[in-house]
Formats: structure tokens, sequence, C-alpha cells
């Protein structure tokens, strides 16, 4: 009698460890969406872009391997999210000394200009990905994203979506510091 | 004004799901006829009130009211009316006011036409809803607002999701919702005849249309998302296994399930807590989906903008409702006991070999879905499980129910002759074989799983004819003229058998042809490239820009003729659009039906040599999963409107008020 009580019990007690599971996972406070990028860890890939604006240097793979960490951020004009986050950038580039690159990210030439004469420059320099095809070794599949990149031009950190304080206080600075010293 | 008294009618519902609540459960605790009386008006007024909130925020969407946030950010004053209105329920917080006017829509219908039910089973079931709407209207009053205002509003909003902006998903949402929410009154019910402890074939009877009625909106409900992700995403896929897909057909395996257990309980009065508990997990599936999609817990292409507060929140909502009814359940089941007795060979054994794969169908569908978040919770690996999974362990479970499908359905109740129901399946067996060997033919170069799959449907649709035919003409005696006129007279809800067994052996025709038999060329060229996919030669017309609404788009056209003959068939337009607001792209695919399978053309990315890529496909086959969708839906209709499941049919003797009613003669 009693066992065939307990039978009665089995889907309750498989519900309460499912939900412990959710549990778990909600309040790790993990953000889902910062996937890792398959890349993490891998020396980032080879390409050579032309600068947005004509006569500029460009920015190519050598530009990462300079000895200390960059940042390097997918940005277009069209996107909305990247005018969110672009505070952010231009106070990394101006109050934190960080080296940010950019990746113009299937744009034209004349939005994007309009994009940075109206927002700011926050880029050491930008490259003009106008097809996306490097974006597409980088494994970008949403703009905008930013990638940490230490001084041997390997990748270290990836962010989809825009950036907010709290990336830049949790992951970002504290992984520059780290890559600094 | 108006967004104000949205707000206001959803403080109201909530009162109003409260009083609704506490008031009849007391009342048939109790005994007290007045009390329970007043589960119906309440629940009429519920639906009411929220009836006046989703018109309100309907408003503020159709006039781009863009100092109501929620509008701001999903909407944009260029779109065209159809994807205004849609745009009420294609985020977070519009679809939750949908999810609960659905909650609150059914509590009405049961108000309305239950009025058969006994008062204590009607009032408790009605209080049960009423708390399951009160846990959302809270969740949205507390933490997803539709009505918040922003000052100073925007001149333009930010607009809704361009690959949301299509006729096929505009009404896809609410006819899911109608479905999922739908199996809340099964729940209700279900969780009603557990306090009152008692569970019996007029039980069953009062719960199956209810969950008819949701099933056959759930499965046009998915049908249409399917058929959306067919044609706008542009990969000519019809299923893709996403979370968010799973969610919804987790709920459908179960509610298929239950639909056929309950048959079990009306005419012979077992397997009553394993009813009683599918109708709890179809429920807590939806429940479970609804969680999965807005806790952010899992990606996919579908989630809304999430936020861990609500997702805390939900899975409190969760752990209540599940947690709280499969408690009840640990409780009162064992003193659910059934009564008739079968052997394994019989109708009743064929239904629980029906459940048994359907749920082991949904469970495996919970695991594909489930499992990267627990490796994740386990090992921290993010990983995803995809179609190679489903089609090595859903695929071959519905394979056997399938070919099981076709005898279980002759099987007579409580004990059947194996022998005797093949033999009456010999016809059904020669015409398999025959198109087996005509798909052989046809083609077994290109895929000997695809032959199997016809083959299972071939069998599945001679069975199920065969059914049909010997039930009106169970002897050679009855002349086939008689056969014929007596087809007139079957119980609506043996057409609707009929109709939906049908419509799965059309299904599987149509998934295999898109699945296993589609030729498709990817390829890069410009205007006047030919390109060949099996026996069809597409030519690159032309590529044009044209301007939408809200859109502007690059048009490729595709002229398709035979491959070897040259003959003209088709011209098809594909598009590529980027829309304004966002900058976000679509693709429109150009798509060529007819019975025998799909022409499929995609204008892909422009290519650096001044070309395009282009996707183009033979997709054979493909119209079948619609119509066979399309069958299943009316067989739910058919079988709906059946004399002896009509909701509110004068009551049949024998049952009496009390509810307790005699098993009926089996058919």
């Amino acid at each position: 009698m009693i066992r065939s009580r307990l039978i009665f019990l089995i889907p309750l007690v498989l519900f309460l460890v499912l939900a412990g599971y959710f549990a778990v996972q909600l309040l790790s406070g993990e953000d889902p969406r910062a996937v890792p990028s398959a890349l993490i860890d891998k020396p980032a890939p080879d390409f050579d872009l032309p600068g947005l604006y004509a006569g500029e240097p460009g920015f190519a793979t050598a530009d990462l391997k300079r000895g200390g960490p960059v940042l390097v951020n997918v940005f277009a004009s069209w996107c909305v999210p990247c005018r969110a986050e672009h505070p952010l950038l231009m106070r990394l580039a101006e109050e934190e000394g960080a080296t940010i690159f950019g990746l113009n990210y299937k744009d034209k030439r004349a939005d994007a200009k309009g994009f940075i004469e109206e927002l700011g420059n926050p880029y050491a320099r930008i490259g003009f990905d106008g097809e996306g095809r490097v974006a597409i070794d980088w494994g970008v599949y949403g703009v905008p994203e930013t990638y940490v990149i230490d001084g041997s031009g390997r990748i270290r950190y990836k962010r989809v979506g825009p950036l907010q304080p709290r990336h830049l206080e949790e992951d970002i600075l504290p992984l520059l510091e780290d890559l600094r010293s | 004004m108006i967004a104000e008294l949205g707000h206001f009618a959803l403080a109201l519902a909530a009162a109003v799901a409260l009083v609704q609540a506490v008031v009849p459960m007391l009342g048939a605790a109790r005994g007290d006829g007045a009390m329970m009386a007043a589960a119906a008006p309440a629940a009429l007024v519920q639906f009411g009130v929220l009836g006046i909130a989703f018109a309100a925020l309907m408003h503020a969407y159709i006039t781009s009211d863009f100092s109501v946030l929620n509008v701001i950010e999903n909407s944009h004053s260029l779109k065209p009316l159809l994807y205004k209105v849609a745009g009420t329920w294609g985020n977070h917080e519009g679809s939750l006011l949908l999810w609960v006017t659905v909650l609150a829509l059914f509590g009405a219908l049961v108000a309305v036409f239950g009025r058969n039910l006994p008062p204590s089973l009607k009032a408790r079931t009605l209080s049960v809803q009423a708390l399951i709407t009160l846990g959302f209207l809270v969740f949205m009053l507390l933490t997803s607002n539709p009505f918040a205002r922003v000052f100073p509003p925007p001149i333009e909003g930010t607009d809704l999701n361009p690959l949301l902006q299509d006729p096929g998903l505009a009404f896809h949402p609410p006819m899911l919702y109608v479905g999922y929410v739908g199996l809340s009154i099964s729940f209700s019910f279900a969780v009603a005849a557990l306090i009152e402890g008692k569970v019996d074939a007029a039980w069953a009877r009062w719960v199956r249309p209810w969950t008819l009625l949701a099933w056959t909106f759930l499965t046009a409900g998915i049908a249409l998302g399917s058929w959306w992700a067919y044609y706008e995403l542009g990969w000519g896929g019809f299923w893709y296994w996403d979370p968010v897909e799973n969610a919804s057909f987790m709920p459908w395996l179960a509610a298929t399930a239950l639909l056929h257990s309950a048959i079990v309980v009306e005419k012979r009065d077992t397997l009553k807590s394993w009813t009683i508990l599918l109708a709890i997990i179809a429920f807590g599936l939806s429940l479970i989906g609804t969680f999965l999609v807005r806790s952010g817990v899992l990606t996919s292409v579908h989630a809304f903008a999430s936020d861990p507060d609500r997702g805390i929140f939900i899975l409190l909502l969760l752990v209540v409702a599940i947690g709280g009814s499969l408690g009840l359940y640990a409780w009162r089941a064992p003193g659910l006991q059934g009564g008739g007795l079968f052997r394994p060979v019989s109708r009743e054994g064929a239904l629980v070999l029906n459940n048994l794969l359907l749920s082991a169908a949904a469970a495996t569908v919970f695991v594909g879905t489930l499992y990267p978040l627990f490796l994740e919770v386990l090992t921290d690996d993010k990983i995803s499980v995809g179609p190679p999974y489903f089609n090595l362990t859903f695929t071959p479970i519905m394979g056997v129910l399938v070919i099981a499908l076709g005898v279980g359905a002759m099987l007579p109740w409580k004990r059947g002759d194996l022998g005797a129901v093949t033999r009456r399946l010999t016809v059904a067996c020669v015409v398999t074989a025959v198109l087996m060997g005509l798909a052989a033919l046809l083609y077994w170069q290109r895929s000997a799983l695809a032959v199997a799959g016809l083959g299972m449907a071939a069998w599945l649709a001679a069975a199920t004819l065969t059914q049909l035919w010997q039930r009106v003409r169970p002897t050679a005696r009855i002349g086939v003229g008689e056969g014929v006129r007596r087809m007139a007279g079957l119980p609506r809800a043996a057409w609707g058998m009929t109709l939906a067994h049908l419509g799965v052996a059309v299904i599987v025709a149509g998934a295999t042809g898109a699945s296993l038999l589609t030729q498709e060329t990817i390829s890069s060229g410009g205007p006047g490239d030919r390109f060949t996919v099996g026996d069809y030669a597409f030519t690159l017309e032309s590529v044009d820009r044209v301007a939408g609404p809200n859109y502007a788009a690059e048009r490729g056209t595709f002229r398709v003729t035979d491959a070897e003959t040259g003959d003209e068939i088709a011209t098809l337009h594909g598009e590529r659009r980027r829309y304004v607001a966002g900058g976000q792209e679509t693709t429109e695919a150009g798509i060529r039906s007819d019975l025998g399978g799909d022409l499929y053309a995609v204008l892909g990315q422009p290519t650096d040599d001044g070309g395009w890529t282009v996707r183009l496909y033979r997709k054979p086959l493909v119209p079948w999963l619609w119509i066979g969708s399309g069958l299943l839906v009316l067989g739910g209709l058919f079988s709906l409107s059946d004399r002896r499941l009509r909701v509110g049919a004068p009551r049949r003797s024998g049952t009496r008020a009390g509810g307790v009613a005699r098993t009926q003669p089996a058919e």
C-alpha cells in the first residue's frame, strides 16, 4: 500500500528536481546571451580591412598583436542598440584609456561617417567591412558585438548585444586589468 | 486616458479573479449553493474586464500612441494596419495580456456552456481557473505592465521585428494561445476532480470537448507557425526543433494522449489517475514552455526580451501551479480506482500503447529541449541539441505509433483477436505493398528511408479507410450501396477520428517528402544565369529594386522550366527586404505549389562580383503537410460537433445531476 502510494509521488519529485534546476540557472545570474564564441582563447582570424575614411590606415590582424590588450567592437549605423552602447565605448576610450578597434559591419561609408560624426569616435581605427565577409570569420551573428583580445592576438572575451555598465564593471575592465599586468 | 483605463481594468480583473477563486471554492466545501453560483457570473465579468484591457492596448497600437512604452518598442507609424493590430501580441507584455484574456475566455465558456455540470464541479473548476488567472495578473501588474507611459513621447517607434510582419505569423500566436492556454480548462477540471475525489465517465465526457477544442486550435497554431517558418526563414525547413517550437509541440503531444485516454475513462471507466496526470502535464508543459520563452533560461530565435526578475516570478507561478497540482495528485490519486478490466490486445490496450508512445515522444522532445540547460548547470558547457538527436529518437517512436495505429483503431473493446483484425486488413496490406513498390521505383536511389516513410503513410491511410468501410459494412451481406448510405449515419466523432488519422498519414507523407526527398542548389550568379535542380531549370531573369510600405527590397525573378524539354513551368519572385526603421533584413521565398510539391526560390546576399547568392529547391509533397494539418483540424471540429459531446447537449438518461454516471455501453 505504501509502495503503491509512493508511485503517485514520482511526478511531483521529478517536477521539483526540474524546478530546482531552473532556479539554479536563474539565480546563477549568468546571462544566456553571453554565448561564448567558439573562438575563445583562439587566435583572432586573419583579415585586412580598408579604413572607413579614405587615406587613413585600415584595420588588420597585425593591429591586434602589438603587446597590449585591445577591444574590437562590431557596429553599424543602422543598428539601434549600437547607439545605445556608444556612450559606454566613449567612456572606455576616454576615461579608461582602452584601445578600441571598430569593425563597421554591412554599412554604407557615408552613413557610418555620419554615425561617428554625430556620436563621437571612440575607435583607434575603423575597418570597413561593407560585405560582412570578415565578420563571418569572426563568427559575428548580431550587431553590436564586442571582443577583448590579449596582446598576442587571442580572443579572450566575447559579448553579443549592446554593452551595459555591468559588463564593463564586472567583465571587461577586470579582464583588461589582468591582461595588462 | 484609454491606456489608464486598460491598466485599471487589469487591476479590476485581479480583484474579480480573487473573488472567483475564493468564494466558489469555499461554497463547494460547505455545500453552499449561492456561493457556488457566484462562479459563473464572476467568470463572465472577468472575461469582460480583460476584454476591455485588451481592446485598450490594441487601441494604443492602432492609433500609434507613442506615449505608451510598449507601443514605442514594438510599433512604427508606417507599419500596415494588420501588423499594428498584430503588434498588440507580438511582445512580452502584450502576449501575456492575450494569455490571461484567453484564460478568462475559457472560464467564461465553461460558465456559459457548462450548465449541466454538477454545481460543485463547476464551481471548483472555475475557481481553479481563476487562481491561474490571478497568478498571471499579479505577474503582469508587478513586472510587465503593458500600459506604462513615457514622457516625453518620441515621434516614432522602433518597429516590430520584421520577421514577425507576416500574415501567417499575425494569427499564429492567437491560435496557439487559444490552444495551449485552453488546456488550462482540462487542468482546472482535473484539479477540481482531485479535490472532489471523484473521476468517472461523466467527468471524462465533460472534459473531452474542452480538450478537443484546445487541441484543435493548438494544431492549427502549430501548423501556421510551421508554414511561416517554411516560407519566411528562407531555408525551406518546416520544423527546426527550436526550443520555442518544442514548447508548443510538447503540450500538443500530451493533449493528443489526453484526448485518447479520456476515451478510455469515458467508455470503460479505467485509466483514471493516468488521465488526470496527463491533464496536469499537458497544461504544465504549456506553463513550462511559457517560462522557458520568457525567462531567458534558454536562448532561441523566438525569445522575448528577457529579464531575470520575471523569470523568478514565473518560476514561482510554476512551482505553485504544477507543484501544487502534482502534490494534490500524489495525495488524492491513489483513491481513484479504475473499474473495467481489459486484455492487452484490445482497444483499451491499443490506447494505452498510444499513450505510452505519445508520452515517450513528449519526453524525448522535453529532454532534447532541456538537455543543454542541464548540461550547463552540471558542467558549464554550452551546447545545442539539433535535428540529428530528434531524428534518432522522436522519429522512430512516431514510426511505431503510425504502424500500430493502423491495427489499434480496429480492435474491439475489452478483448480483441489480433489474427482476425489482421485478416480484415489484408486489402490495406496489399495496397501498402503496391504503393511502397511504386515509391521504391521512384525514390530507392535517393533515399531508402523515404520509401519506408511513404509506406507508413500509405499503410495508415489504407488501414484508416478500411476501418471506416468495415464499420458501415461489417459483413458481405450488406450491399455496397447500403454501406455508402450508412456512412451518412455514422456519428460525427467517427468521422472526426477518420479525418484526423488520415491527416496524420498525409503529414507523414509530407514530412518524408520535405525532409528526405528535397533537392537543392545553392549557388551564385547574376541575371541570365541558369541553375539546375533535379528535373527543373531555374533561370534568374532579373533583379529589381522595389519599395514596400516600410521596407525596400531586391526582387529576383526566376523562370522555371523543365530541364529536359524546356517547357515553361512557373515564374517565381524571391525578395530580400531591408526594413527602414531597424535595418533588419528578411527573405521572402518565391514558392509555386501543387499537389506534387513546391518549387522554392530565394534571392540571397549580393556577392563581390555583382551577382547574388541564390538558394533553389524542389520540395516534393510539402503541401501535404498543410493539407494533413487541415485534416487534423477538420477532424477535431467534426468530433466537437458530435451530438454526444456537444457542450450543453441534453443529458443522456443515466447521467444524474450528481454526476454519477454509468459507463456508456461500448460501441
